[in-house]
């Protein structure tokens, strides 16, 4: 797997199409498995984790569901290259940092990835972009048959599918969408909507998950419940209040655009500016901008841009990205200096951005 | 992981995740005196060390949240994998399969205060497991074999090798 080549493309996740992808990003699902004779990861020796860890490695070799998947030993993979992957969604933070024995599958379309060795033994997670929480579940339900056939799942009647942690046990399934949600962060509405979701047992996170801030506007609204609902209903759950959010958000931008279209036009014909003239910005700032750029795009405020490029430029100017895309490690203020001159670049370059 | 103990030289047993209010998260490892000493202390005590200095204010553990609060008389032990209760309890992981069996009563009520259920209505592999004494039995022999390796008696080692293999043989198809 090419690292490098991997780099200069989009990744699932920002491929910016699929049904509603002004709005929903993408939509991913992850399902929590354990082998039943062996000890959690946490507990697990040295020894036990590369067992599993060897295990899952030839399961996911002979895995046929229509696509090749490419095994990576995160263990031997230096920080650059799993930040890289985190950037990209294929792996969680928790599998980049932790350490043992561990790995991931992934396909090359980057929709698939089966992580090995993380908080549970087996992660698998697939990923669409746009809305697509079905399809993700059919991909993810078969896979699951598939290595279920191989190996013996720690399952019990009662709990289900058992898990290191037992805010994942039952279905062992977390499924999300990440909405980009500029004009509710805009006229603060946004804690309202989260206050109303979290009442109906659903979360909201940043981009990168737990713990993360919601940078870029981008928030990911996922299941609390694995038990005692089957899977169905949990995705239903969600594919309730998915339309309705995006209809706020729409709303909030026609009366943003209906009420102050100088004010906003102004904010997102600034925010481009600054992005296509800086000399050095941080990843935040960029993230920030960006984020008023993509929702001007959509709103046709900002003429002949791309809005596939908006999205490449979100993930190609984090850290791991740039550093892979200029071909060598750079510190924070090298970066910073790298990323703005990224940015003009591809900002700047007509026969791009128009088409 | 053999990490040593953040308050002292012994070596650190205790893996514990401290998450602020912000969702910012930091690691403390310590060893079984030491972390009972930061477990029953007020947080505002238990940022003494230099090490410990980035530790939030005001830190809650991770699974803090819907545990039966009332402290533990006497602590459970799971026969299969040997994790205590106190020990999930700091770390929110627990340690083998069978640990929701051995830690059943408490973690019935954490479980309905997370879910709000306690009974699995979803997918079911195809093939049950069918026999959990057997897959039980094989972690048991494997924490066996570690310490038979730890404490360099080889002899037994091969013996429990053989037995996992025989037992993983029986069970296959």
């Amino acid at each position: 797997m090419d690292f490098h080549d991997l780099a200069t493309r989009s990744g699932e996740w920002l491929r910016g199409n699929g049904p509603e992808s002004d709005i929903v990003i993408s939509s991913r699902l992850r399902l929590a498995r354990n082998l039943a004779d062996f000890p959690f990861c946490n507990r697990a020796s040295d020894l036990e984790k590369r067992e599993i860890e060897a295990t899952f490695r030839t399961v996911s070799d002979d895995l046929e569901f229509g696509e090749d998947l490419h095994y990576l030993d995160v263990d031997k993979l230096d920080s650059i290259d799993r930040q890289f992957l985190v950037e990209r969604q294929l792996i969680s933070r928790e599998l980049a940092t932790t350490d043992g024995a561990r790995g991931v599958a992934i396909a090359l379309s980057e929709d698939v990835s089966l992580m090995v060795n993380e908080e549970d033994h087996l992660r698998i997670q697939v990923l669409r972009s746009g809305y697509s929480l079905q399809a993700c579940w059919e991909l993810g339900n078969r896979i699951d048959d598939l290595v279920e056939d191989k190996v013996r799942y720690a399952f019990s009647e009662e709990f289900g599918y058992l898990t290191a942690c037992p805010t994942n046990v039952g279905t062992g399934m977390r499924a999300s969408v990440m909405l980009h949600l500029p004009a509710l962060a805009m006229t603060k509405q946004i804690d309202r909507v989260f206050r109303a979701l979290q009442k109906i047992q659903l979360a909201v996170r940043g981009l990168y998950g737990e713990g993360s801030q919601a940078s870029g506007d981008f928030y990911q609204i996922s299941n609390n419940v694995t038990l005692g609902k089957t899977e169905a209903e949990i995705l239903r759950n969600i594919e309730v209040v998915v339309p309705q959010i995006v209809q706020y958000e729409r709303t909030a931008r026609t009366e943003l655009v209906k009420e102050s279209k100088q004010t906003l036009h102004d904010r997102v014909s600034r925010a481009y500016g600054i992005l296509c003239t800086a000399q050095t910005i941080s990843s935040e700032e960029t993230m920030h901008l960006l984020s008023s750029v993509r929702m001007g795009v959509n709103l046709n405020l900002i003429p002949d841009v791309n809005v596939g490029m908006i999205n490449d430029l979100f993930i190609h100017t984090q850290p791991a990205h740039l550093q892979k895309i200029e071909g060598q490690p750079l510190e924070s203020e090298e970066r910073n200096i790298a990323r703005a001159t990224y940015l003009r670049r591809r900002l700047t370059n007509t026969s791009e951005s128009a088409n | 992981m053999k990490l040593k103990c953040h308050q002292c030289p012994e070596r650190a047993v205790f893996h514990i995740t401290e998450v602020d209010d912000g969702g910012q998260y930091s690691e403390v490892h310590l060893c079984p005196k030491c972390a009972h000493h930061y477990l029953n202390a007020t947080p505002e005590q238990s940022v003494t060390s230099a090490a410990l200095a980035e530790v939030p204010e005001k830190p809650k553990a991770e699974v803090s949240v819907g545990l039966p609060s009332s402290p533990l008389e006497t602590d459970i032990e799971c026969s299969v994998c040997g994790m205590t209760f106190a020990e999930f309890r700091s770390s929110g992981r627990l340690g083998c399969p069978h640990d929701y069996d051995a830690f059943r009563e408490h973690l019935m009520p954490l479980m309905e205060t997370i879910h709000g259920n306690t009974r699995h209505v979803g997918k079911v592999p195809g093939r049950l497991p069918a026999d959990t004494r057997v897959q039980t039995e094989l972690i048991k022999l494997r924490q066996e074999l570690r310490q038979a390796i730890a404490t360099e008696d080889y002899e037994r080692a091969a013996e429990l090798r053989d037995q996992i293999d025989r037992l993983r043989g029986d069970h296959a198809e």
